[in-house]
């Protein structure tokens, strides 16, 4: 029965195994591979070019500014994203009347597309006739040209990563929150600790492994942020608010510089790989101790 | 809901009924920040673009038309874009839910050799960025000929290790005692995975269903590599591509935004305590 059992197993497996083995073995080999040539797709061989790639990346100036640009709009949103996603949690676990409504409507941006909220933001953004600025302007302020300046490009990107994401990770939160044990709470009261006592002394400590996960996801995500800067910016102006995948999708399909293309994709791979590591290490140590 | 949270530990005297006041009036403004750009949308989406440009804030049109949505539907291929969309996200979520359940059923359930370390192989999937493995995905659909078809848009996302892992999730908490008789009876794992727990996994189906269907339709980066064609655009880059070509016509555009918005949040609004469990589930065993 027992080696039934396993035959069974891995009659049910074989389906998802052939395709991980197709789509993603296969792709992570190749590409590695690729990353070592030249082969740009439209001529027939391919030379094995060794290190080329990855020592002329260092020298890319365009690649550099991207991963800078990449990294600052990482660490913005995350901020962001930790800052207000708590917050709006912590208000969100409130037993307030309507609270159900209020947490219906914060999720509403994570189920609409990057594509629509970009394109609804360039929108908002408009310098001349969009919303932001008419409402800067009935305070007498003249906001700025938004993603037409150099300057403010890229923080006007924040600001709409922000608002999509920020309710999302909200639930997240509130998920965590609510999965905490009021009897720590309780006692706590009984010793006379005050809100802002049990915030830093039980909620924080608590909601750890839900920080980690929300870290490691926002920056994952973040990292590989691509819809928003293709619609909003095409990486402009004057190459402001290029990011990684961006540029790599422009090596590409534009360029179709596959090797060096292939190349931009490890890089990014073992950034994000490196930077999970270091976050799972940092927050598991503070845990136990 | 009977839970208290902890900031209403103090509710009885009226200093905290002051701040619950100044709490409840900042989760109004997070909410109208959250709604505004939504509204908007819909109020530029019946604007004539006399009354878009204009210097005044309307979020409710003073002379609101349709003809944006006309122009929208009978100039541009939307109906196509949108169909290319169904097709697309109701194939993946039926390639994933079927996938998760089969992959799933031996990782929660069955003793085999390897299994622990095929399970987090599977889990190591999710870690690797789709760029990565985009290139050579792209070279072997055109080796198969399947750019510009809905099998290379769906097959390459056919099964995702997030689904795997979120219904043995699932599977996990299902009593082993629904299955125990039926074992000593002598049936088959394939029969009772099909009789005895598909019936249970409606409401983890339902969840991966949703989360599915809304994350491939509205998905970018992929259709944007495998399709070239018009006729196969999906919504996404019939939205991306109008906004690169008519920079000013933001009635229209905003016009299919709109129709191409509200089917998620639809969706969202009658299946939301699943969307709420998914969030939970993928958040706190992580």
């Amino acid at each position: 029965m027992q080696s039934g059992e396993a035959r069974f197993a891995w009659f049910s497996l074989l389906p998802a195994l052939l395709f991980f083995a197709i789509f993603v073995g296969f792709p992570v080999v190749y590409s590695f591979i690729l990353s070592f040539s030249d082969w740009n797709m439209t001529s027939s061989t391919a030379d094995w070019v060794g290190m080329a790639n990855y020592t002329s990346l260092l020298g890319d100036e365009e690649f550099l500014r991207s991963l800078l640009q990449t990294t600052l709009f990482t660490i913005a949103i995350t901020a962001c994203i930790l800052v207000f996603s708590l917050a709006a949690a912590l208000l969100l676990d409130l037993k307030l009347r309507y609270i159900q409504v209020y947490r219906t409507i914060l999720y509403f941006p994570a189920v609409t597309s990057m594509v629509a909220i970009g394109i609804v933001w360039v929108w908002m953004l408009d310098p001349e006739y969009g919303l932001i600025n008419q409402l800067l302007r009935i305070v007498v302020i003249e906001g700025p040209l938004w993603l037409a300046d150099p300057k403010m490009a890229l923080p006007a990107l924040v600001i709409t990563a922000a608002w999509r994401n920020v309710g999302y990770f909200a639930t997240i939160f509130l998920a965590g929150l609510q999965a905490i044990d009021l009897t720590y709470y309780e006692a706590a009261r009984m010793d006379g600790a005050g809100a802002w006592d049990c915030f830093r002394r039980i909620t924080l400590p608590l909601l750890r492994p839900t920080i980690l996960f929300v870290v490691v996801m926002s920056v994952i995500l973040s990292f590989q942020v691509f819809a928003l800067v293709y619609v909003m910016t095409g990486g402009g102006p004057a190459g402001s608010t290029s990011v990684i995948v961006f540029y790599l999708y422009q090596q590409a399909f534009t360029y179709f510089r596959m090797g060096y293309a292939s190349a931009v994709g490890y890089v990014l791979f073992v950034i994000v790989f490196v930077l999970t590591l270091v976050q799972f290490k940092l927050f598991g140590k503070q845990a136990d101790a | 809901m009977k839970r208290p949270g902890m900031l209403r530990t103090r509710t009885g005297d009226d200093h905290s009924r002051l701040m619950l006041l100044v709490l409840q009036a900042i989760l109004v403004a997070a909410a109208v920040i959250t709604l505004l750009p939504y509204v908007w949308m819909v109020s530029s989406s019946f604007k004539s673009n006399a009354d878009i440009i204009s210097a005044s804030i309307r979020l409710i049109p003073a002379h609101p038309i349709l003809d944006n949505y006309v122009t929208a539907l009978t100039r541009e291929p939307v109906l196509r874009a949108i169909l290319n969309s169904v097709v697309m996200a109701g194939g993946e979520t039926l390639a994933v839910v079927l996938t998760s359940i089969f992959t799933a059923y031996p990782f929660a359930r069955l003793h085999f050799r390897g299994r622990d370390t095929v399970f987090m192989l599977v889990l190591g999937a999710m870690m690797i960025p789709s760029q990565v493995t985009m290139i050579p995905t792209f070279m072997l659909m055109k080796w198969l000929g399947w750019i510009d078809t809905y099998q290379g848009l769906i097959v390459p996302r056919a099964v995702t290790p997030l689904g795997i892992f979120l219904m043995r999730q699932f599977l996990l908490t299902l009593p082993r005692e629904l299955e125990e008789a039926a074992l000593i009876d002598g049936c088959g794992r394939l029969r009772i995975l099909l009789q005895i727990c598909l019936p249970h996994l409606g409401p983890a189906a339902a969840t991966l269903a949703i989360f599915t269907f809304t994350a491939s339709w509205n998905e970018f980066f992929w259709p944007l590599i495998v399709v070239q064609s018009q006729e196969m655009q999906t919504i996404q880059m019939l939205i991306a591509a109008l906004k690169q070509a008519e920079a000013a016509d933001w009635g229209v555009i905003m016009a299919i935004i709109t129709l191409s918005v509200f089917p998620t949040l639809l969706i969202y609004l009658v299946l939301q305590r699943y969307f709420v469990k998914g969030v939970a589930m993928s958040g706190i065993k992580g």
